[in-house]
């Protein structure tokens, strides 16, 4: 694909995550006046779901560590991000690079076959 | 996707845990042996694990209104196959049990079961029908990577369902309830991981060709398309 296909695919991913923002509005205050949560998690939805289908249900196990607030639940999730985003950013990097020094190398030996004695580059007498 | 930790009735989560095990010894084993027959490929393993760990931290809104994230496993799957994946996703989901409280280990076996089994194998068979249609190498990733993600929260909408049926209309009405919690919310959120993931494999066959040539899935039809 072209260079500007790519950016189009990656405006494209941006306006998704973006647009329901504004597209989704928050729902009316609770009953009890707390104004209505919008953009919960998915897997706390499904909890209610599973207190409302069997209202007997009782979890049977406890996480072992939770995060002591929800600061510290986004220094945990920061920090996943940051390992797998720093790993892709050195590999692009050092990928980037690489193909730049092969290119180079190319070009150098192209230029060294179509010049057979360079100037300057003779062995120094014994 | 992450089922929470305990609110699967202990058969159900010694169940999900039975059926994942024996996949994750085969991932092991599959893992070492490629890394033994190819180490240089270490660094794109890692980079594959890398985007599922960026993915599944990122809780994007959905038009429905709630926030679910992407798993990322479908661009491992298509460059190593859904046998190294299923380590990748244990890992990741490891993690986040363990120091996120988020999923959990009696549930960890149903987790697995749907993002790392389920998502890479159904990345790797999309990737391949659409191949073998002839679509083009990014309408072909797009579709796996998408659909991929897509399966996991339907697999995890039927392992809820199957655990917690409706009293009044069994495991449909259930099915309907929790895939209108997880399944709808991710169309949009698979969308985004189908386009990241084509974005990636741009970069790969760009700067890493020759790493590519070795890897089982991908290529082996011819990468420029």
């Amino acid at each position: 694909m072209s260079r500007r296909q790519n950016w189009l695919v990656l405006v494209a991913a941006v306006l998704i995550t973006a647009l329901p923002l504004w597209l989704v509005s928050a729902p009316a205050d609770g009953p009890d006046g707390r104004p209505g949560e919008v953009f919960g998690g998915a897997d706390a939805k499904a909890q209610q779901a599973i207190g409302e289908i069997a209202p007997d249900y009782k979890p049977w196990f406890a996480p072992i560590l939770e995060p002591a607030s929800g600061e510290i639940a986004s220094l945990l999730f920061a920090l996943q991000a940051a390992i797998g985003a720093g790993l892709i950013g050195y590999w692009l990097g050092a990928s980037v690079t690489r193909d730049k020094l092969r290119k180079q190398a190319e070009r150098d030996k192209a230029g060294a076959a179509s010049d057979p004695a360079p100037e300057g580059r003779a062995p120094p007498p014994c | 996707m992450h089922i929470m930790e305990g609110f699967l009735p202990v058969e159900h989560a010694v169940g999900w845990t039975l059926v994942s095990a024996p996949f994750v010894v085969w991932s092991v084993r599959a893992v070492r042996s490629r890394l033994d027959e190819y180490p240089e490929q270490r660094m794109l393993l890692g980079v594959a694990a890398a985007f599922a760990l960026v993915l599944s931290a990122l809780k994007l809104p959905s038009v429905t209104g709630s926030c679910s994230h992407p798993t990322g496993i479908g661009l491992g799957a298509l460059l190593f196959g859904p046998a190294a994946m299923v380590l990748v996703g244990l890992v990741v989901l490891v993690f986040q049990a363990l120091l996120l409280a988020h999923g959990g280990l009696t549930t960890l076996g149903a987790n697995v079961f749907s993002m790392a089994i389920v998502g890479s194998f159904v990345a790797a068979a999309v990737f391949r029908a659409s191949r073998a249609f002839r679509f083009s190498l990014a309408v072909s990733v797009f579709l796996a990577a998408c659909l991929g993600d897509l399966a996991t929260y339907v697999t995890t909408s039927v392992q809820l369902a199957w655990a917690f049926p409706d009293p009044a209309g069994g495991f449909v009405a259930s099915l309907a309830k929790f895939a209108g919690i997880f399944a709808l919310t991710q169309i949009p959120l698979a969308i985004t991981e189908g386009l990241l993931t084509v974005l990636v494999v741009n970069a790969l066959i760009r700067f890493n060709a020759d790493e590519m040539k070795s890897l089982p899935l991908f290529l082996a039809r011819g990468a420029r398309a």
